[in-house]
């Protein structure tokens, strides 16, 4: 069935046990994602060592795709460098987007392919990867917009 | 309670709420809205976002059909034949609308794209003209967005303050509570008929004449309000009346502003173009009468003869049935939701429109949309327009079900047991 493809066993328990959950004090980093029309809304905080995520925490609400991609996000990006993680959002992004992406490599975060069939849902998915970009993107002293999906 | 025992409970309401409104064949009426036989996901659609937006009976899809395949051409303005054929259907539903509302003539219907429309219309050409720094716009605390930004553009530009009439966490407003806003500095009072997000009813009857014996014009935001309830703008005694063509069975792309002739004649036109006016020269315009004045343009006229055979389809309808029918769906639906464990249901006044917004614990509402889905359901799932609504229950979404006339008891035990299936698939993490 497909909603069991969607809601698989990993995302409904990092929907309801989100990893990397709460705020990060002092962060070099902090960006707020919102899609209004939804009213999804999420902060993700990002601590850097030179290149390097030494840290990330999201907090917020929404429902459950967008919280267990976040919770996905900060435990797959958490030690990477700053390449590294937007290369992976590259990826995410085709996963989410493109029936023939392929799913290797990807290890959890794989389990956000079901969302493609979904395609009402992809901005729920994606709201948290785009706002570690843009976190990953603002100088410390920037403070950059809202980041919106929709 | 278990779901074997739940369904029973369902099964043996509907028996009994099917049994009251007897006079009304909502199985007949059913075959008068062709999408109701559409299969959505492989199942039967259940309909139940009428609050977004209704459908269309095959009468109106009849009369648009033959009017863009026999008589289109612009009105008002040629001497042929189709032009004259043109300009009598869209004007015949001017008249179905004048006995829709009634209003006192034709002079006080104006068709607009929506109640959106008309809302700006007022704010634009009513209130900015008359409104100085230290007056107020006086709104209650359940309007949906545009029934409070139109208001805000206009405070901004006079100088203006908008006050807001508070709500009860039942979702209701108290006239008491309205009527002590009310004061020398309130100018215009506008108010919801019925509530987007949560159906309650306002006692608009009431604060209409509240409004009026201080001096305050008014108006009412009816675009929930004209599916569900007979309105009668005169009786109301408001100075205006809004309400969307497709709330109400008709094209989207319609609607109405209703004005008391005598406030429409000392407003200026709101946009300017052609069929607003009489005579251009360069140096002067003298602008047209009453409702053209404020109708710059070639409006939606298929869409506004939709909306006419709309208003015929519905005076040919058990009206009182189709009422009362809608009422015993709240009744089944608000009994059959409540007693779901961990399901909450937001907005409990008295006196409600048929619609339910709700809440399931561990379920996000637009997680419950996507599995309803699946089962052909329909609902809405976001903030409805109403953010401040939502704020005040600290809620970031609500799910609603929103009925109209041809919805079943059968539909709402499958909404029923659709979120009961939810519920099981997120109990499995």
């Amino acid at each position: 069935m497909e909603l069991n493809d969607l809601y698989r066993d990993v995302i409904l328990d990092h929907n309801r046990r989100p990893r990397n959950f709460g705020t990060l004090d002092p962060a070099d980093a902090s960006v707020e994602g919102f899609n209004p029309m939804c009213g999804d809304r999420l902060t993700v905080r990002l601590k850097m060592a030179g290149d390097r995520i030494d840290d990330i925490r999201f907090e917020g609400q929404g429902c459950a795709i967008s919280t267990a991609s976040a919770s996905l996000m900060t435990e797959a990006v958490k030690g990477q460098t700053r390449a590294q993680a937007l290369a992976l959002f590259d990826r995410v992004h085709n996963l989410l987007t493109d029936d023939a992406a392929p799913c290797d490599e990807l290890g959890k975060l794989a389990a956000l392919s079901g969302v493609r069939e979904f395609p009402a849902r992809v901005k729920c998915a994606s709201l948290c990867w785009h706002t570690l970009v843009s976190a990953l993107n603002a100088p410390a002293a920037d403070k950059p917009g809202v980041v919106s999906t929709e | 309670m278990n779901n074997a025992a739940l369904m029973n409970t369902a099964r043996s309401m509907n028996q009994a709420a099917s049994a009251t409104p007897a006079t009304f064949d909502v199985m007949a009426v059913r075959d008068d809205f062709p999408i109701l036989s559409r299969i959505v996901h492989g199942k039967p659609l259940i309909y139940l976002d009428n609050g977004a937006s209704s459908q269309r009976p095959t009468a109106v899809i009849d009369a648009v059909d033959d009017y863009e395949r026999h008589h289109h051409s612009n009105i008002h303005r040629g001497v042929h034949a189709l032009s004259q054929e043109a300009t009598e259907l869209y004007e015949t539903s001017r008249d179905r609308v004048v006995g829709f509302l009634n209003a006192r003539s034709r002079h006080e219907i104006i068709f607009l794209r929506g109640a959106t429309e008309a809302i700006n219309l007022v704010a634009q050409s009513y209130a900015r003209p008359r409104l100085v720094p230290g007056d107020e716009i006086l709104i209650t605390h359940l309007e949906h967005h545009a029934n409070i930004v139109p208001w805000q553009i206009v405070c901004e530009q006079t100088g203006a303050t908008l006050v807001v009439a508070p709500m009860d966490e039942h979702g209701e407003v108290h006239a008491e509570a309205v009527e002590a806003l009310m004061n020398e500095r309130t100018k215009l009072f506008a108010c919801a008929h019925v509530s987007n997000a949560l159906g309650t009813v306002l006692p608009v009857r009431r604060l209409m004449g509240s409004a009026r014996s201080r001096g305050i014009t008014t108006l009412i935001d009816g675009a929930q309000a004209v599916p569900h309830l007979t309105v009668d703008v005169q009786d109301l005694n408001c100075d205006f009346y809004a309400f969307s063509g497709h709330k109400l069975f008709a094209p989207t792309g319609t609607g109405v502003l209703y004005g008391r002739e005598s406030v429409l004649e000392r407003m200026p036109p709101w946009q300017g173009g052609g069929d607003m006016i009489l005579a251009v020269t360069f140096g002067k315009t003298t602008y047209n009468s009453l409702p053209y004045k404020f109708e710059a343009g070639t409006p939606n006229i298929s869409g506004g003869i939709g909306l006419g055979a709309a208003i015929d389809y519905l005076a040919r309808l058990d009206l009182p049935g189709a009422h009362a029918h809608e009422h015993a769906l709240l009744a089944y639906a608000t009994e059959a939701l409540g007693g779901i464990e961990g399901l909450r249901i937001v907005g409990t006044a008295r006196d409600k429109a048929s619609l339910v917004s709700f809440v399931v614990e561990g379920v996000h509402p637009h997680d419950l949309g996507t599995i309803l889905d699946e089962d052909g359901i329909a609902i809405r799932t976001g903030h409805h327009c109403a953010m401040p609504v939502m704020e005040f229950f600290k809620l970031p979404a609500t799910a609603r079900a929103s009925f109209a006339f041809y919805n079943t008891f059968e539909e709402i035990d499958r909404l029923h047991a659709a979120i009961l299936r939810a519920q099981l698939l997120f109990a499995r993490a």
